[in-house]
């Protein structure tokens, strides 16, 4: 049978999928093990053990200095910017989108604009947004919404095209003004696929506010993970990586479960396309 | 007076003729066919009819006014894909027409206006065979039904055009069959002049009143598309359809395939045969 036919089970195809993951843990624990076994108080590859001290110490303990649970803080500081910035990217790409990818007259105005913008390298502006809008978090929730914005907006302009323009005429021999074509036409039909592209933007959106954070913050994951990189923490760094990872992947998670709940036409007429 | 007014008409694309000379006067209640060969402009000239592209030369009028500037609730459309909106349910397919007619704001209704416009829908669903199939996404209907839906949501906007764009071209036979039907029950019950693109004539002669073929006269590769297609032919089908009054099954006055052969009567054998005329 070609390789292309083969399929695997419902069993095999989830060890299949368990199996990258145990392969990556055991080439580090084997590492680890490998250095600790060395030199006991390498800091580099932590051993089971310290990381779940670091994660006690971080998670479930007060700090004495400060008298806080750090990564509650750390979280809730980082959660705060992260969708405070995607929820001013997803207005503002969902507002310029529609406009762009449905008038003709804001096509021709601002459509090469917005694909010039999307060109800028968003973190060479971090110093003019620290310079400008000083070291709070305006500046922090400013950066990831200029690396994610234009992104959406050029995907939802795109996505706006792509609608069959029959729907266009047959919504206008129903009578629909351009107001009520993009109320009951465009944005629901909009919605489903902004998931979808807002999915794919969560990596950015991460990499952005750890990138501020790490330059000028008080608190974050991003300022934890820089701070304790002085004193070589990988305990607590790694901790850190595995915890971001997981709230990305729970992001991601949760929006294709939104995606397939709120708009429960979406996977059967993208799939009849 | 005519309801759809045609006075010759051209259509080029870039130096490219499509369309010349196009005279055509549809009387009210008509059921038009446009046939002819594919690239030979009957598209071009139904989306004219929907303003969605504009003629070079001439004008178009309907009942004696010059054709709006861009598509209206006056003239309804059903496309062979897409006519119909994937987001809503059948139900909300239709009742969505009556939506944007009452409520230019939000495009939506509520309360007792809503549950007024619901039973209209499911009335115009029922008539076209769709009751029961309310609460379905159009993509979980076949391509018959989700063609019934299409014509549903366009009558419900009571438009006096309907237009039809080759909407049964992607349908099995025995499917189509069923919905010519339909369709021939549609025209005569409701106050509609009907205008369709086909390709297949003998839906064109099922269905219609009039059948209007498009070709081009010159098509040599070599006359570089200096000449468009023109109206060659317009056949009155006969006997003649006329609206509201569907005539009455003649099958049971017609012998079958393996009936004796009937000698006297209309439909009597050839009348040559000795002894066959009384």
């Amino acid at each position: 049978m070609r390789l292309i036919n083969r399929r695997p089970g419902a069993g095999a195809g989830r060890i299949l999928a368990l199996i990258p993951f145990v392969l990556v843990l055991g080439a580090y624990l084997v590492g680890s093990a490998a250095r600790l076994a060395e030199t006991p108080n390498d800091k580099l590859l932590p051993s089971l053990a310290s990381l779940g001290a670091a994660l006690q110490r971080m998670a479930f303990s007060i700090d004495p200095r400060t008298g806080d649970i750090l990564m509650l803080v750390d979280t809730e500081a980082s959660l705060y910017r992260l969708f405070a910035a995607l929820a001013i990217s997803v207005a503002i790409g969902l507002i310029l989108g529609i406009a762009i990818g449905l008038l003709p007259y804001m096509r021709a105005g601002l459509g090469a604009f917005v694909a010039v913008v999307s060109m800028v390298p968003p973190l060479a502006l971090l110093p003019i947004l620290f310079i400008t809008m000083g070291l709070g978090e305006a500046s922090k929730i400013a950066l990831i919404v200029i690396g994610v914005a234009p992104v959406l907006i050029r995907d939802v302009a795109l996505r706006v095209g792509d609608l069959p323009p029959q729907q266009m005429i047959k919504a206008q021999t129903l009578g629909a003004s351009t107001w009520q074509i993009v109320l009951r036409m465009v944005l629901p039909q909009t919605l489903p696929r902004l998931i979808d592209s807002l999915r794919l933007q969560i990596g950015p959106a991460w990499l952005f506010l750890i990138a501020a954070e790490a330059i000028a913050s008080e608190s974050g994951l991003g300022y934890r993970i820089f701070l304790v990189r002085r004193y070589l923490a990988m305990d607590v760094i790694l901790t850190y990586v595995a915890w971001i990872t997981l709230l990305a992947f729970l992001m991601d998670r949760g929006l294709a479960l939104l995606q397939r709940r709120a708009f429960p036409w979406f996977a059967a007429a993208r799939a009849t396309g | 007076m005519s309801v759809i007014s045609v006075k010759d008409v051209w259509k080029e694309y870039d130096d490219r003729v499509v369309l010349e000379g196009i005279s055509l006067e549809i009387a009210p209640r008509a059921f038009v066919a446009l046939v002819g060969p594919s690239g030979c402009g009957k598209t071009t000239f139904l989306r004219m009819l929907l303003s969605e592209e504009r003629p070079d030369r001439g004008t178009i009028a309907i009942d004696g006014a010059p054709l709006p500037d861009e598509p209206d609730s006056g003239r309804g459309v059903v496309f062979q894909r897409y006519s119909v909106f994937p987001h809503l349910t059948v139900l909300g397919n239709v009742v969505l027409g009556l939506e944007l007619k009452a409520a230019p704001l939000l495009g939506r209704l509520f309360g007792a206006s809503r549950r007024a416009a619901e039973t209209e829908a499911r009335e115009i669903l029922a008539a076209v065979g769709l009751g029961g199939a309310e609460d379905k996404y159009p993509a979980q209907l076949s391509g018959g039904m989700q063609q019934r839906l299409a014509l549903a949501q366009a009558l419900v906007a009571k438009p006096k055009v309907l237009l039809l764009d080759e909407p049964f071209g992607a349908l099995d036979p025995g499917i189509r069959a069923e919905i010519h039907l339909l369709m021939q029950r549609l025209w005569h019950e409701r106050p509609l002049t009907v205008v369709m693109v086909t390709h297949d004539m003998s839906e064109a002669f099922t269905l219609a009143t009039r059948v209007v073929a498009f070709e081009r006269r010159r098509n040599e590769p070599s006359d570089g598309g200096r000449y468009g297609a023109t109206i060659t032919r317009d056949i009155e089908v006969w006997p003649k359809r006329i609206a509201g009054a569907p005539r009455p099954l003649r099958k049971s006055s017609l012998p079958g395939r393996d009936d004796p052969a009937a000698l006297t009567g209309d439909n009597r054998d050839d009348p040559a045969i000795e002894g066959a005329t009384p």
